[in-house]
């Protein structure tokens, strides 16, 4: 086993995402204290052009149609391949729709250590340690990296997406891919989301929602708080699963991360499937009657009336103040 | 088609998490244990394949308080087999351990299809379904929310980030990762449940908990804080005045 | 008479309530008279109100009410009940076995849902922790004594409620009665945490079953102590110890907190030394009022108090507009409201306002939020007050002059 920190470069459609980003900024601040390399795979088709802004010190691309879109299995192959090969110290993947797909298996066919939820990876020369986040961000648990090939999903929130791009473009080597006949999974076909009015992620002022809302017919109320700011209404996933707001509104993991100006948080809890993608937000306001909830912890501001009270006085002053 | 749906509990958060004495692990008997949501699930989207194209569905669950209950809700859904898995779980556990003794079940009734939780928020070394589709050699996928039985095959909807699904086609026999049922999980009335605890029978699996492949934390704490949100005060239009002044500083006014 | 027989794969359960509906509702005595359906409140948008669904029963067509979600805009406030020239029990058999049948095919709307699951998992429909159920005592512990905790017996056991103990709005009426209580000297203590949910409201919406569960419950806590009366502040309990907890062998003398006061009136009134001058309508909660023939004694106890002056509203006593909560309504104002798009509660601050009310006065801890709301989306209601007889007894009491502590 050597230091290399090995970084699964996640990508759909012809973008990388921002998970791989925070994951490779992660990985310079091990390599760094541990004397290793960051490398990058990124798997694909002619999709090396990919690598161009990431900050690491090797990129290992590997082209194969099979590896076209993001295929469980075919991923699964190849990083099992390339650990056997290349021994690194650390394997970080993003837990999300890709990386968490492929980690555990990972985990269980080469019998190798995994950490999941992981925010933040501490390095004190060869001295790895872990800090993770469970419990609807309720519980923090730390301890040490065993000392083997470790594979980590990791959350974002202790990086910014910047501090893991590159102004020059990395050294690429190209890798044979291993086997991918007999693969049991295929990509039939992508579905868009349906046809939105608006895309929340390019949105200055959001007013989210979440479970504390409590019923449909309130929604009127923060509909008329984002009206009178300007701004768009948009939802954690309890709120979508109802279907009270489309699943184009869904700030969260499985949804849009956003980076508006200002973020006012009503009824949202604050674990960490929401947090992570707002935390982008120039500033966060939180509305929660729990004292508690973590949003608080992410929000500037805070205050602990209820919803339903707050938003039609803040909604009525705000009118008064853009009226008068 | 042979469905197995096997369940995790995690602590309710609906009380507060205790840490036990050595401050490195929750405290078992003082959590309120709840079955993982994304489980619910799991066994909703079963039944419901079940009720459309016929098949039986076994609901594996390990020993933990409540697990009666559970098992006998989900008979009043419609399973058919309930099975309870007895092992020392509240020394310890961990999701290689849940995975390890979920193979042995596996191993020996062989099921078409196994529809697991995508997540649960209490585990710190991966996922459940995923460890148990790499155990078997199955293929896994997970972000599940729609499943469409075909010819030896399962036609699957994956959830990616921004409302982008996609259509998958999954051989089987392989393992789901299930994040939410093609509708909620339903009601069902405890007469119904009382009903079902008359007729139903809990079998129950004996395994040999093996932690290996468990992470150690050293210690758990709830998170500290480096900057709370300042918290506003005074009455409801009190703190709206104060909003107002902060939006208009923040430029959005 | 036939029993309906229905193609949903709960057939046996449904043939089971429809003999169940055929035999005990006296169907026969129906005479297709209306008034029930007039007198609803939400009658109007049910596709089969009372006197439909016996229609329908008849004609062995009950499969479309089944069909039909407009049984959840039933509130069980009793008024179809009250006004039936047969006396069939409406409310408890018809209505509510309705409810049954739906909840048993799945027909439910969400909201509800996780109020009964609420109730199932933590004995209250909000999901609170019961270990939480007696955080509104906070500064005021060593006044209410627990059962388990302080005490093993007492002359009153308060069976205090869901609403009363873990609602924002309801607690500060909640802390008022139990100072009240401890200022003439009466010798109570509370369950606590063994207090489950009384379970009446979830009868009402059609889960029997969990209603049987939370009263055992709390028939096994009861059991443990000793005390010679419940008095209870929440009208659905006070209904539940009364008439339902009797035949699951829990039987036990109980009255409202307005019965138990009225009683002790004498002692009351030299402590009520401060003038409320105002003008306050009182609102008959269902199930005190129509349903359980309370009606003189909260009126007593605000006219003992000096500078009111008590109006009637036009519906008051036995023809009260229910306030929307009971029967599940608590739990399905969501849908209520995409059904409807009015509330019962605006009706009802209507009605207060129309006689010169400045206060309204509640006996029930669903009413006050469920007003207060409505004060604020009513037309000239936000100086309308909603205050429980309680905080209105403790308002007309100043302690620096004369009253202890």
């Amino acid at each position: 086993m050597n230091q290399e920190i090995l970084v699964l470069v996640e990508h759909l459609r012809g973008q990388v995402a921002d998970i791989t980003y925070i994951l490779l900024a992660q990985a310079r601040l091990v390599a760094q204290a541990s004397g290793g390399k960051v490398c990058a795979l990124l798997a694909g088709h002619g999709a090396e052009g990919l690598s161009r802004d990431l900050a690491a010190d090797q990129v290992l691309y590997v082209d194969h149609v099979a590896l076209q879109e993001f295929n469980g299995e075919a991923y699964t192959r190849l990083i099992a391949a390339v650990i056997a090969e290349r021994s690194p110290r650390l394997v970080l993947l993003g837990d999300t729709s890709v990386g968490a797909d492929i980690a555990s298996g990972l985990s269980a066919r080469l019998e190798l250590p995994l950490i999941s939820c992981c925010r933040t990876i501490k390095a004190e020369g060869s001295q790895l340690t872990f800090s993770s986040q469970i419990c609807g961000g309720k519980l923090m648990a730390e301890g040490p990296i065993p000392a083997q090939t470790t594979l980590v999903t990791m959350l974002p929130g202790g990086f910014r997406v910047e501090q893991g791009r590159s102004a020059h473009p990395p050294a690429v080597t190209r890798m044979e891919a291993p086997g991918l006949d007999g693969l049991r999974i295929t990509l039939k076909q992508y579905i868009e989301p349906k046809g939105e009015d608006v895309d929340i992620a390019r949105q200055p002022l959001l007013v989210g929602v979440g479970r504390g809302i409590q019923r449909q017919d309130n929604l009127e109320v923060a509909q008329e708080l984002a009206d009178a700011l300007g701004g768009v209404l948009c939802a954690t996933r309890p709120v979508v699963d109802q279907n009270w707001l489309p699943t184009s509104r869904l700030v969260g993991k499985s949804g849009k991360s956003v980076k508006p100006q200002v973020y006012l948080a009503l009824g949202i809890s604050g674990a960490p499937e929401h947090a992570e993608a707002i935390t982008g937000s120039e500033m966060i306001i939180a509305v929660n009657t729990d004292p508690t909830a973590p949003i608080f912890n992410v929000a500037r501001y805070g205050t602990t009336h209820d919803l339903l009270d707050l938003a039609p006085a803040l909604a009525d002053k705000v009118r008064q103040a853009k009226g008068g | 088609m042979k469905i197995l749906v096997p369940v995790q509990f995690v602590p309710d958060l609906v009380e507060e998490l205790v840490i036990d004495a050595g401050g490195d692990r929750l405290d078992p008997y003082s959590i309120r244990w709840k079955l993982n949501e994304f489980d619910e699930h799991a066994i909703e989207q079963a039944i419901l394949l079940k009720e459309k194209y016929g098949g039986q569905v076994t609901v594996l669950a390990p020993d933990f308080e409540g697990v009666e209950d559970a098992l006998y809700e989900a008979a009043a859904k419609g399973a058919d087999r309930l099975v309870r898995m007895c092992a020392d779980f509240y020394q310890g556990t961990n999701s290689h351990a849940l995975a390890r003794l979920f193979l042995s079940f596996v191993q020996q009734n062989k099921p078409d299809l196994v529809l697991a939780g995508v997540q649960a928020y209490s585990s710190l070394d991966g996922t459940v379904g995923c460890l148990l589709a790499g155990l078997l050699d199955w293929p896994y996928v997970g972000y599940v929310s729609c499943v469409k039985p075909g010819d030896q095959r399962v036609e699957v909807r994956k959830e990616y980030p921004g409302g982008l699904t996609a259509e998958l086609e999954v051989q089987l026999p392989a393992v789901l990762g299930i994040q939410a049922a093609e509708t909620p999980p339903r009601y069902v009335p405890i007469s119904r449940v009382r009903q079902v605890m008359k007729t139903s029978k809990i079998e129950e699996f004996n395994g040999d908990l093996d932690l290996m492949g468990g992470l150690a934390p050293e210690h758990m704490f709830p998170p500290q804080v480096a900057a709370r949100a300042a918290m506003l005060d005074g009455d409801v239009d009190q703190v709206a005045d104060q909003l107002v002044a902060i939006l208009r500083e923040q430029g959005v006014l | 008479m036939a029993v309906v027989q229905s193609t949903s794969p709960m057939a046996a359960d449904i043939s089971e309530i429809g003999a169940e509906m055929a035999g005990d509702l006296h169907l026969r005595d129906c005479i297709q008279c209306g008034m029930c359906s007039g007198v609803c409140p939400l009658g109007f948008l049910m596709d089969y109100p009372p006197i439909r669904m016996i229609a329908a029963l008849r004609s062995n067509t009950f499969q479309r009410v089944n069909a039909s979600d407009t049984i959840w805009l039933c509130v069980a406030c009793s008024a179809c009940t009250s006004v039936c020239p047969s006396q069939i029990p409406l409310t408890r058999n018809l209505m509510t076995w309705t409810k049954e049948e739906h909840v048993l095919a799945g027909n439910i709307p969400e909201e509800l849902q996780l109020a009964l699951e609420n109730s199932q998992r933590y004995g209250n429909p909000m999901g609170e922790s019961p270990r939480k159920r007696t955080d509104w005592t906070r500064g005021i512990e060593s006044m209410v004594p627990v059962m388990g905790r302080d005490t093993r017996q007492a002359d009153v056991l308060w069976f205090v409620g869901d609403y009363a103990s873990y609602h924002q709005r309801v607690q500060p009426a909640t802390r008022t009665l139990a100072l009240l209580l401890h200022r003439l000297g009466v010798n109570f203590a509370i369950l606590g945490p063994e207090e489950n949910s009384d379970g009446d409201s979830q009868r009402l919406s059609g889960e029997r079953g969990l209603f049987e569960v939370l009263a055992e419950k709390n028939g096994r806590a009861l059991k443990k102590y000793r005390f010679k009366e419940i008095m209870t502040t929440d009208p659905h309990t006070y209904n539940a110890l009364k008439n339902e907890y009797p035949a699951l062998g829990i039987n036990y003398p109980v009255r409202h907190y307005t019965e138990f006061l009225a009683e002790r009136l004498e002692t009351i009134r030299p402590r009520l030394n401060r003038s409320l001058k105002a003008r306050v309508t009182y609102h008959d909660p269902c199930y005190l009022g129509r349903v359980n023939g309370i009606y003189e004694q909260p009126r007593q106890l605000l006219q003992a108090i000096p500078g009111i002056t008590l109006v009637e509203m036009p519906h008051n006593r036995k023809t009260s507009l229910c306030c929307g909560g009971g029967g599940g309504g608590m739990w399905l104002d969501g849908f209520q409201w995409e059904k409807a798009h009015v509330r019962l509660s605006e009706w009802r601050v209507r009605e207060a306002l129309s006689v010169g009310a400045e206060i309204l006065a509640v006996a029930c801890p669903y009413e006050a939020s469920r007003f207060e709301d409505a004060t604020k989306t009513v037309k000239n209601a936000e100086g309308l007050l909603v205050r429980d007889i309680s905080e209105l007894l403790s308002d007309a009491i100043d302690p620096l002059k004369g009253g202890e502590l």
